[in-house]
């Protein structure tokens, strides 16, 4: 597998970005809030959010359902307009990043078009956003291969796995080069043998290209593989309760790593934020 | 599965198909021998023969205007009709159905195009919906019969006669399901989906032609199969009012002006047939369809 991905790259135009320069914001929240007004009076979905990431950051979002998560990572996306607090994405505000198409999206499902074959989804936003022809195949083909897809591209959606629709789904939202990649649980609907699999892929992916990327999930484990930060979250109201660094863990990370003391220190930790914030709860 | 285990393509159909058909047959040659017995019988009278039950029986199925034409007879009338005259007679029957296929295809071309517009236009602004949607469902109320001869007056008038007329009447009962199809299907894909081209910051109109055209596709072709059908009883219909000189609905009205019924039933099969054949057209342009777009037509599901 990895010669086909060393392949990719050396076709790539643009060198994988370095890690994460200081003064680089790639997102960064003051006090953010967003309230919805409801019959039942208002749902306060995120409170006082305080948060930066920097360019090349790889950072997750984890806490139970309702805790703003999502919800956070569709006002960065524009998907959500805060109410309250400001944001801005890659310097500029969540609107305008949008509008220049400073990130890639991928769903909680593949969101795969079911007329189009695989690779035609995967050159949807080049054709919306007026790619040539030629660089569209060109682009394409690439992607496919880095997610390892390639001889796959004239399937339709339904003839592949649900983890191979969800690598198509990465391939279409990484194949515009955005500087931004937001992940909302994207393999939350995956069995665990294949979730690891693509966690791994994506550990890679995330080396070799540079990205930020904002990573919302359930799993503690994916979370604490993946992720330089883990910022831990609780709902009622959507707030932040802790962030756990584990840039200790290294960037080369291969799955054993799960089981090492220090990786099990870092997921307890996580945990205990996770316990904390819903102790009213239990 | 195995092979055994799946039964024969069509074997397996021919059998009850056939025994319906016969049943069919069977009821119709018995409401023939009900409904012309008593008229056979007086006519047997009349020319002074013994109305026995036999000879009674044979003459219901060879009556000149029977109250209910027998199978073979209509079959007979089809034969002369449609093979036995030329095709530009005015007794063909083939010259009657082109007439009228012509003026639906017209009327369906012009009633899909109307509800394709209406329903974009739906879809994409609300005051569309709100001022339009009232006039089209009451459209749909008035009868079709009451319409017509209203339509082939007034575009009478105005100079536009023959087909035309007949057409517009075609598209008037056309668009309808159209225009509710294609809000449907427009509406049809999912939140995400359409929160993706959010992201891509695609304007309406990319995403009218990236998305929801093709989301549309199955609930188009679902309603293209009825409005075909629709256009062609709209032609019909605007056939019938003004004595017009030709088409299957001429043919119809011309038969119950002198008692031919054997004509009427004939002009009726063959109108049958024709709404058959444009609505598997509409099928086999959908399987084409459905071909180029996975071979899945099953709407646009974010799975």
């Amino acid at each position: 597998m990895s010669p086909s991905r060393a392949a990719a790259l050396r076709i790539a135009p643009q060198a994988p970005a370095p890690a994460a320069a200081p003064g680089e914001t790639a997102v960064s929240a003051r006090d953010l809030s967003l309230t919805y007004e409801t019959a039942d009076g208002p749902v306060f979905a995120l409170s006082g959010i305080d948060l930066t990431v920097a360019r090349g950051e790889f950072v997750s979002f984890i806490g139970p359902s309702g805790c703003g998560k999502t919800t956070f990572l569709r006002c960065v996306a524009d998907l959500e307009r805060p109410t309250g607090g400001s944001l801005a994405v890659n310097g500029i505000g969540a609107g305008a990043a949008r509008l220049r198409r400073d990130y890639g999206f991928v769903f909680q499902a593949p969101a795969l078009y079911p007329w189009r074959t695989v690779e035609r989804n995967v050159a949807l936003p080049l054709e919306i956003f007026g790619v040539p022809r030629a660089e569209r195949r060109e682009r394409v083909a690439r992607y496919l291969d880095l997610v390892h897809l390639s001889g796959f591209g004239r399937k339709f959606p339904w003839q592949l796995s649900g983890g191979m629709q969800q690598r198509a789904s990465i391939a279409r939202a990484l194949c515009f080069e955005p500087k931004l990649l937001l992940m909302d649980e994207p393999f939350g609907a995956l069995d665990e043998i294949v979730r690891d699999h693509l966690n791994a892929q994506l550990l890679g992916l995330w080396r070799e290209t540079g990205k930020t990327v904002l990573f919302v999930t359930h799993s503690i484990a994916e979370a604490v593989y993946l992720s330089g930060r883990v910022v831990v979250m609780s709902p009622r109201p959507g707030r932040i309760i802790d962030i756990v660094d584990c840039a200790a863990l290294g960037r080369e990370r291969p799955l054993e790593i799960r089981e090492t003391p220090e990786f099990l220190a870092l997921a307890h930790r996580v945990r205990d934020g996770l316990r904390a914030g819903n102790a009213y709860d239990a | 599965m195995t092979p055994e285990a799946r039964p024969p393509r069509s074997g397996g159909h021919a059998l009850p198909v056939a025994a319906v058909v016969l049943a069919i047959l069977a009821l119709w040659y018995l409401a023939a021998l009900l409904g012309n017995w008593s008229g056979a019988a007086d006519a047997l009278v009349r020319a002074g023969a013994a109305p026995e039950a036999g000879a009674v029986a044979a003459a219901t199925m060879a009556q000149e205007r029977p109250v209910v034409p027998a199978p073979h007879q209509i079959a007979q009338e089809l034969a002369r009709s449609l093979f036995g005259l030329p095709v530009t007679s005015k007794r063909s029957l083939a010259y009657h159905a082109s007439v009228t296929l012509s003026a639906t295809l017209v009327g369906f071309g012009i009633g899909t195009a109307l509800g394709l517009v209406l329903a974009v236009g739906i879809v994409h602004l609300r005051s569309v919906e709100r001022s339009l949607m009232p006039w089209v469902v009451a459209s749909q109320t008035v009868p079709i019969l009451a319409v017509a001869p209203i339509v082939i007056v007034a575009l009478g008038a105005a100079g536009l006669t023959g087909l035309l007329p007949k057409a517009v009447i075609a598209a008037y009962l056309c668009f309808f399901p159209v225009t509710v199809g294609m809000v449907k299907g427009l509406t049809s894909p999912d939140r995400m989906l359409a929160d993706l081209m959010r992201t891509y910051s695609a304007g309406r109109r990319q995403t009218l032609w990236r998305l929801r055209l093709p989301a549309a596709l199955p609930d188009l072709f679902a309603a293209l199969k009825i409005a075909v059908a629709a256009s062609l009883v709209g032609t019909i219909v605007g056939e019938l009012p003004t004595g017009a000189q030709a088409g299957l609905g001429a043919r119809l009205l011309a038969g119950s002006y002198y008692g031919q019924t054997v004509q009427i039933w004939a002009a009726l099969v063959v109108a049958a047939a024709l709404s058959a054949l444009l609505v598997a057209a509409v099928s086999l342009a959908e399987a084409g369809m459905a071909r180029l777009t996975g071979g899945r037509p099953s709407g646009a599901g974010a799975r």
